[in-house]
């Protein structure tokens, strides 16, 4: 019986380098989708955004007035500027329990969340309701013009014992 | 002219065939082909074991779903010709809606309608684990079902922000605060602490993580109105449809509606 013949596969192009190119090939391109799925990821995340910026400056200390909740930047930044004997701190208008904005009630002299009943105290402690943990305060500063600097992407927790940090209390001497 | 002989002209009209390329369903060929060669039909069995329909059996949950699905599309399409996703004209289109649009109670309709799908997809999943009709061969299209269950609530939770008002508004910043707590992704979620002390610097915080994402913001704001208002009306019906395509069809190829194999 005769041996069958195959035709020789062409020197220029061996089955192994062939195999190696696309290897290469089909990396490069799972590389490049990779690339531009991620690049288009990026497209979620806006450079500019319309609302109220985190850092801003709050006025004078002497402007507040000793034992008072102050309310002039709840609305537009989401803030209370608290005066007590020793200073001012910054307490954040966001519920612990589900992130609605609670109220200042001037008359009970407490925080009341409208959504569940959250209590707090002007200090920014829980004391009713379903809210497990106090409000949380911001960091506050002064700026070389004598304002009141707050910045709002540091936050400070009690429950961390976060508020014996300087930076998240302003002493009045 | 005879009345067989006007049915017949058309079944023999060239416009009629090259409709259905089969003769009429009288020979079990035909009742086949009826089947196999409609778009629509094709994703469903030939045929199916008589028990398999009994609805104290399948509760008809499977279908009442998609039947809705259809309903919440067709409506939704109505709505959007009147609605503006704009924090300006957002709240007004939904009151014009039911005060000077004909067929006031669309919106209702579509509400209703997202309720009962609700309802309606966790009771197929009930009956589905009632039945055990999740074990092997079907797994993989429980798997499926699930994603469709997720992609139903999603659909209603973008679609409860789009009235823009302070139910909507208050609902959206309770309900995406969740996202705050995803893993790695979330600003207080597990493992976030860890890449921003690895990386060295706040990768993830308040102004890259997912909810940022979600809500193109750190508020729900009038972005997040637009961002929702393209998932509910694009991208997650979108989705379903071509989930739900494969689920019809993986029934089939499971052996058919649910019952012993």
């Amino acid at each position: 019986m005769p041996t069958p013949t195959y035709p020789e596969a062409p020197e220029t192009l061996s089955r192994r380098t062939f195999l190696n190119w696309m290897a290469v090939g089909w990396t490069g391109f799972a590389a490049a989708m990779a690339a531009g799925l991620t690049a288009t990821g990026r497209l979620f995340f806006p450079n500019v955004t319309f609302e109220p910026p985190q850092q801003f400056k709050a006025g004078f200390p002497s402007e507040y007035a000793v034992n008072k909740v102050d309310e002039r930047f709840k609305k537009r930044y989401g803030v209370w500027m608290v005066r007590n004997e020793k200073g001012i701190y910054v307490l954040s208008t966001v519920c612990t329990h589900l992130g609605c904005t609670p109220n200042w009630l001037e008359a009970e002299n407490k925080f009341k969340c409208p959504c569940h009943g959250s209590g707090f105290y002007s200090s920014g402690m829980n004391f009713e309701g379903p809210a497990p943990r106090p409000l949380e305060r911001f960091k506050i500063g002064l700026a070389a013009d004598g304002q009141i600097n707050i910045d709002k992407t540091a936050k400070f927790q009690f429950e961390k014992g976060q508020w014996n940090d300087p930076a998240s209390f302003l002493e009045i001497a | 002219m005879a009345k067989g002989d006007f049915v017949s002209s058309i079944r023999e009209s060239q416009a009629w065939k090259s409709i259905f390329r089969h003769g009429p369903p009288t020979t079990p060929r035909n009742k086949t082909l009826v089947v196999l060669m409609n778009v629509f039909l094709h994703l469903h069995p030939i045929r199916m074991k008589k028990s398999g329909i009994r609805m104290s059996f399948t509760w008809c949950m499977g279908g009442i779903t998609f039947f809705l699905f259809l309903v919440e599309t067709i409506t939704g399409v109505l709505l959007m010709f009147y609605y503006r996703p704009t924090a300006d004209y957002a709240y007004a289109d939904i009151i014009a809606l039911r005060e000077h649009v004909p067929i006031g109670i669309m919106r209702e309709v579509h509400r209703w309608g997202a309720h009962a799908m609700v309802i309606s997809v966790w009771l197929h999943m009930f009956r589905v684990f009632l039945t055990g009709s999740y074990k092997p061969p079907r797994e993989f299209n429980w798997g499926i079902g699930v994603i469709l269950l997720v992609l139903t609530l999603l659909l209603s939770f973008t679609g409860y922000l789009l009235p823009w008002d302070q139910l909507a508004i208050w609902a959206i910043t309770v309900g995406s605060n969740m996202a705050r707590a995803t893993p790695f992704l979330g600003n207080e979620g597990p493992g976030a602490s860890l890449i921003n002390m690895l990386m060295g610097f706040d990768v993830v915080h308040a102004g890259s993580d997912a909810r940022f994402a979600l809500l193109a913001g750190r508020l729900v704001g009038e972005a997040t109105l637009l961002r929702f208002y393209v998932l509910h009306c694009v991208f997650i019906p979108l989705a379903a449809s071509v989930l739900m395509a494969i689920h019809f069809w993986r029934v089939r190829k499971d052996g058919g509606i649910s019952g012993p194999l």
